[in-house]
């Protein structure tokens, strides 16, 4: 199998909120730092992936951070103004305008127009072979099946026209798994977790796109052993309490209780990596990102996952 | 007219302070629960549903997306369909509670939801079934952009209709941007009354006319194939024999969000993101002139987290853990304990990293409505309803 960093389009996604952003951000700074020229484009609307790089704002036309690192945000606007340039070899008319709104319109309406617009700009960045690597912050896990079938949805609906003879080639890369693969982020809670499962299975049901890898991300770390936990438990009776908060200057039951809550915390959560473990193919990449403890969430948090991500690819 | 009826509705005392969820949710009809993805929504609805059916009595329901399926399950939902069921009186009993009215609980089934509306917009049978047998209409049922904040705020609209409840709870779905829900009933009247659909479901014979004058439409037909266009145009002409209804239901459900019997819930956990999109909600509702009723802030961790008396004592819990150690040498090797003690006390100093920055987060809120609740993180899931309720307790009074 391909590895991770080594195919040329990488699709993130999962549940809102999981850390798509931050998943797809250290993985192209990772990518970058070793090397490969990479791409990372968001496709959200959120519109907060210069957020996590802390280096001015992404638009339609990709901008380079860092050597080999570029960023770029979707619009399907502009991007169906450079598909007619490029792809369809239809100049810019001055007419643009009022095609992009009445495009949008259609886009809106029929299935899966501005999804290939999407893929199919993404898909054309790895065919002119501008990039090593383009990673996508895409959209969340409720709608990447319809964004990634689009090119074949469109392949059934349209039996001529241009847009038909340009959705061979986006399969052609689309369903390779050395060059195309899904990263779906999770976190060991219930509804990431089934969410996960479900998609899992769809990818596999209703796409011919490989799902590469689960990343797991905010599992908070395992503080005992099993011995230690027996020892801490003790530790929480009030006699015990009593000596260590004397000894200690202050009352240490809060600091007792944090420790409890965290080992709670981490137990449910251990159930539901484990329901994930048991659901997948056995052979798909787990990849564990560890809950972190940072004081913000910028440019520093996306660095200390890539160092993360580094140890575990 | 809306604003007559309102006035017939429950009666809101315009110089009484609401202070608490328990007053809002007494004076309105319909709370919407909105927020960024996984924050808490879902829950959040189903526990002020119970809490306003144990305590204020009254039919009430809540309409829930997707919610998790132990959720489901404790609620007595089924996986699919849009009816609306009760939750049994022994859920109640379990969580030891004897509720002074009723909890209804009811899905959002997208398909289903569309598939009623045609049925109940088409002008006649034969259309309807051309309709609900196109191959298009499949599709756009099924993913048609953001069709499901639509069908959210349509059957919200329905069961309101239908008198049935005292007070409706609605749930949203996760889309990409919060306030694209709100959008939602405006967008599909615009979709209905648009030139290009219009002139899509012209006559074929001026559409071609239309066409040879307008450049665009020759660029979108080489890129679509025509083949592609007359499907497109023979799917809208039928779905165009319904417009004078969708656009009115559409007007009518966006009139039922901004009726002051209508209150919104913003849900956010103190993490960035989505307290900067909870923010961003609180705008779009006020430049819309909508009702923020009430900002729930979920998951925060617990107080004593923040305390900085402890900070010095968890410091000296990992700096001197081999003497501390002593001091409680009957409970287990020295080695042991020391370490145990290092640990904690590094555990702790990690949280309150996180629950200082929650704070500062919370104190950085520009605008906040007068109703501000918080709901600690609890160490599991809620997945019943006395876990509900118990979350319902810490943000009802
Ligand atoms: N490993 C982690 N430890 C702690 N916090 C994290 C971790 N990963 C992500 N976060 C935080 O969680 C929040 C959500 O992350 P992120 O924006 O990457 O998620 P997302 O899936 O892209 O969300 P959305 O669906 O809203 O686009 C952010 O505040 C982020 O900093
Ligand atoms: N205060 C809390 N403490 C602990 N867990 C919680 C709390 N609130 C919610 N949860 C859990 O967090 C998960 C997400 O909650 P929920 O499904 O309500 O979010 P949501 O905003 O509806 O998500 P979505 O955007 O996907 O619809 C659930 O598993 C729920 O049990
Ligand atoms: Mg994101
Ligand atoms: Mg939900």
């Amino acid at each position: 199998m391909t590895a991770l960093l080594d195919r040329r389009l990488l699709f993130v996604t999962g549940k809102g909120g999981v850390g798509k952003t931050t998943v797809a951000a250290s993985l192209a700074l990772l990518a970058a730092e070793q090397g490969r020229r990479t791409l990372v484009c968001e496709v959200d609307a959120k519109g907060n992936l210069a957020d996590f790089y802390e280096a001015g704002p992404t638009a339609f036309a990709a901008r380079e951070l860092q050597p080999g690192l570029f960023a770029m945000s979707m619009n399907t606007e502009e991007s169906l103004k450079e598909y007619l340039s490029l792809q369809l070899k239809i100049p810019l008319l001055a007419k643009i305008g009022p095609l992009a709104r009445t495009f949008d319109f259609i886009a809106n309406a029929a299935p899966g127009v501005k999804e290939i617009l999407t893929v199919g700009t993404l898909a054309w960045e790895v065919r002119e072979r501008h990039y090593d690597l383009v990673v996508v912050d895409s959209v969340a896990s409720g709608h990447i099946v319809g964004q990634l079938t689009a090119p074949q949805g469109i392949n059934e609906l349209v039996q001529v026209g241009l847009v038909r003879n340009q959705t061979q080639w986006m399969l052609d890369i689309l369903t390779d798994p050395a060059q195309t693969g899904v990263v779906i982020v999770s976190a060991p809670e219930e509804m990431p977790v089934a969410e996960t499962i479900e998609l899992a299975g769809r990818l596999g049901d209703e796409t011919d796109v490989d799902l590469a890898a689960i990343v797991v991300n905010r599992v908070l770390p395992e503080l005992f052993n099993e011995r230690e936990e027996a020892l801490f438990e003790r530790l929480r009776e009030p006699r015990h309490v009593d000596a260590l908060s004397s000894a200690a200057k202050g009352d240490v039951s809060p600091i007792l209780d944090a420790a409890g809550l965290a080992v709670t915390l981490r137990r449910t959560r251990a159930g539901h990596l484990a329901d994930l473990r048991a659901a997948v193919d056995p052979a798909l990449p787990l990849i564990y990102v560890p809950y972190l403890f940072t004081r913000s969430h910028g440019a520093r948090a996306t660095r200390q996952v890539a160092e993360l991500l580094a140890e575990e690819l | 007219m809306a604003a007559d009826k309102a006035k017939k509705g429950r009666k809101v005392e315009a110089d009484e302070k609401v202070r608490t969820l328990e007053q809002l949710l007494a004076t309105r009809e319909i709370v919407v629960c909105c927020g960024s993805g996984g924050v808490g929504k879902t829950t959040t609805a189903a526990a002020a549903a119970a809490m306003a059916a144990t305590h204020l009595g009254g039919k009430v329901l809540v309409l829930t997306v997707d919610p998790a399926r132990r959720l489901a399950t404790a609620l007595g939902l089924e996986r699919f369909g849009n009816t609306e069921t009760r939750v049994p009186s022994e859920a109640f009993a379990a969580a030891g509670v004897e509720p002074r009215g009723e909890l209804w609980a009811a899905m959002l089934d997208t398909k289903q939801s569309w598939d009623d509306l045609v049925t109940r917009h088409a002008p006649s049978t034969a259309v309807r079934q051309q309709i609900l047998d196109n191959s298009l209409y499949q599709n756009i049922s099924g993913r048609f952009v953001q069709s499901h904040d639509y069908i959210a705020m349509e059957r919200l609209y329905e069961i309101h209709c239908s008198g049935t409840y005292d007070l409706i709870v609605v749930d949203t779905p996760p889309t990409r941007n919060a306030i694209d829900f709100l959008e939602a009933p405006a967008r599909m009247a615009d979709f209905f009354s648009s030139k290009l659909l219009r002139w899509l479901t012209a006559p074929s014979k001026s559409r071609v006319m239309t066409l040879a004058s307008k450049p665009f439409y020759t660029v979108a037909d080489r890129i679509l194939g025509s083949q592609f266009l007359e499907d497109i145009a023979e799917f809208f002409s039928l779905f165009q024999t319904m417009a004078p209804g969708f656009v009115e239901r559409a007007d009518a459900v966006t009139r039922i969000l901004s009726d002051r019997r209508t209150t919104f819930l913003v849900v956010s956990t103190l993490e960035a993101a989505p307290l900067h999109e909870a923010e961003y909600f609180i705008e779009a509702l006020d430049e819309r002139k909508l009702h923020l009723g009430a900002l729930v802030l979920n998951k925060v961790l617990p107080a004593y987290l923040r305390r900085s008396a402890t900070t010095g004592v968890a410091k000296r819990l990992c700096a001197e853990a081999d003497d501390l150690a002593a001091s409680v040498a009957d409970a287990g090797e020295p080695a042991d304990v020391a370490r145990v003690l290092r640990t904690v006390g590094e555990s702790f100093l990690n949280y309150q990293v996180v629950a200082k920055r929650e704070a500062e987060q919370r104190a950085s809120l520009a605008r906040s409505p007068e109703v501000v609740a918080a709901v600690p993180y609890f160490d599991a899931d809620i997945a019943d309803l006395s876990g509900l309720l118990a979350l319902g307790d810490q943000i009802w009074r």
